[in-house]
């Protein structure tokens, strides 16, 4: 069921050689615990190198939990806990001496709600490289500049760097979220339903972006928005009540998924 | 698959159910017509061949209306999955619908030419060839109103028996033909209807194909069973 590997679905037998591609992140057995309530049901799922890997699934699914996880972002909080594996290039993330700092900037992520700093353009995209590496101004300014570019922002900044980010629309707020993401160059970008709040041309925005950052980054995007998923994603997993039921190629999940419940969620005939 | 369970939007529900009748209605007239056609040849009946001519155009009529509806719902419902397979497989069946209907128009006016010719003595081949094809075509129109796969390849297995029969019915045409050069008029009518029917059988098979990727999005392989060598059978003039 929770092969990744394999080419499930609509034109078995017919597709071109597809070998799975290396695996940036590889999630094994995984369960993550609120309390004592199980969030995550022994998932395992490979994040293929360079590639999107879209998470859709009902309220309550898991989908955010993993990502959670992915990040160690559940660590700030008290009596969340995750037990299994999640290899970053081989590296157990879950392990007790993981520097958690460290690992966030290999591993960045982008909420719904831009939440830029309240701060210009430019700190808001130095802040995390000043953190991490001791750049010189010049340097500095070439990686926001770069930062900027990679996220299609840096055309309509440039000329007001200094002026404050809460200053830029919902949309142009988002991307300066993944300009500071991006800043500290890390291997895998997750992100949180990034275009829920934002208008139709914003979030066509975004999912160019988010084609264009596959060439360097490896992502993760969870939505509720199937379309998106469909759109924008290489691979799909879905989840459902703390289970995985199916991943596969975006194409596979969307003309023919092998699971009866991914069929029925996907089609609007349950959730 | 996505018969089970309801659509959550009622709408969307009603909208697949009414393409589903549409494809039944098609069905069932071109049933008609080539049931009409296929006495018209073989029980030599002008009246039969008129009612088959009579109803292609609403025929035509339904395929741009099942043509039109089915992009409507992909525009506005962008399917997945099930619902995507089926609303795509409804614009290939109604195209190969139609087709068969002008298939059995076809066969229905020739065989009002031939009507004024002497009959010739055995008709038994393309008797049989017809009944043949209307079997599978009744399968194939009951598999396209329910989505059966297991019908739809019955149907798709057994299209080799109909081309064997029409290179036989190729082979005692062009035998008449030999035997006494005025039989080459109507005989020549009979091999066209023969070919008709033939194509008739194709298309059951290319729906039977497609019905069976709508319902379990698995494509039949692509050597399906072919049995038609007419075009490389050949009668050498005895003596």
């Amino acid at each position: 069921m929770n092969d990744v590997a394999g080419e499930p679905g609509a034109v078995r037998g017919k597709l071109p050689d597809m070998r799975a591609p290396l695996a940036r992140v590889v999630v094994r057995h995984l369960d993550f615990f609120y309390g004592t309530t199980q969030a995550l049901k022994g998932v395992s799922l490979d994040l293929p190198d360079r590639q999107v890997c879209g998470m859709i699934g009902p309220s309550g699914c898991g989908k955010s939990t993993l990502l959670r996880v992915l990040n160690r972002m559940y660590d700030l909080y008290p009596r969340q806990r995750a037990e299994g594996e999640v290899l970053l290039d081989g590296m157990n993330i879950l392990g007790p001496d993981v520097d958690v700092t460290l690992l966030r900037a290999r591993i960045g992520m982008v909420f719904q709600k831009p939440m830029p700093f309240a701060m210009s353009i430019f700190n808001n995209v130095a802040f995390g490289v000043r953190l991490h590496e001791r750049l010189g101004r010049s340097a500095l300014a070439e990686r926001v500049e770069w930062s900027l570019t990679r996220a299609a922002l840096w055309d309509e900044v440039k000329d007001r760097l200094g002026s404050p980010a809460a200053g830029l629309s919902g949309g142009q707020q988002q991307r300066l979220c993944i300009a500071r993401t991006i800043a500290v160059r890390p291997e895998v970008i997750l992100l949180d339903e990034p275009t829920s709040a934002l208008d139709p041309i914003s979030t066509l925005k975004i999912e160019e972006l988010i084609d264009e950052l596959k060439q360097d980054f490896t992502i993760a995007l969870v939505t509720h928005n199937m379309q998106q998923a469909a759109r924008v994603a290489d691979q799909v997993a879905f989840f459902y009540l703390g289970e995985l039921i199916e991943a596969g190629s975006a194409a596979a999940m969307f003309t023919a998924p092998r699971e009866k419940r991914t069929q029925e969620y996907i089609t609007g005939r349950f959730g | 698959m996505s018969g089970n369970a309801e659509h959550i939007v009622k709408s969307f529900e009603h909208e697949l159910t009414r393409l589903s009748d549409l494809l039944t209605r098609m069905g069932g007239l071109i049933e008609t017509e080539v049931a009409l056609a296929a006495v018209a040849v073989v029980e030599r009946d002008p009246g039969s061949a008129a009612r088959a001519v009579e109803m292609d155009p609403e025929v035509d009529r339904l395929e741009r209306e099942v043509e039109q509806f089915a992009i409507r719902l992909l525009a506005l419902r962008q399917p997945v999955a099930a619902d995507l397979r089926r609303i795509v497989a409804a614009l290939k069946v109604a195209a190969a619908f139609e087709r068969i209907g002008d298939y059995a128009v076809n066969a229905a006016k020739r065989s009002m030419v031939l009507a004024q010719f002497p009959s010739l003595s055995n008709l038994a081949g393309i008797g049989s060839m017809a009944r043949m094809v209307q079997q599978n075509l009744k399968m194939v129109i009951d598999a396209a109103g329910t989505y059966d796969p297991e019908k739809a390849i019955e149907v798709w297995r057994s299209d080799r028996l109909i081309d064997d029969l029409y290179t036989a019915v190729f082979r005692e045409l062009v035998t008449y033909m030999m035997e006494d050069p005025r039989h080459i008029t109507p005989c020549t009518h009979l091999l066209f209807i023969a070919k008709n029917l033939e194509r008739i059988g194709d298309h059951a098979t290319n729906v039977a194909e497609t019905i069976h990727y709508a319902a379990t999005g698995e494509v039949l392989p692509d050597e399906r069973p072919k049995g038609e060598s007419s075009a490389f059978a050949s009668e050498q003039p005895r003596g």
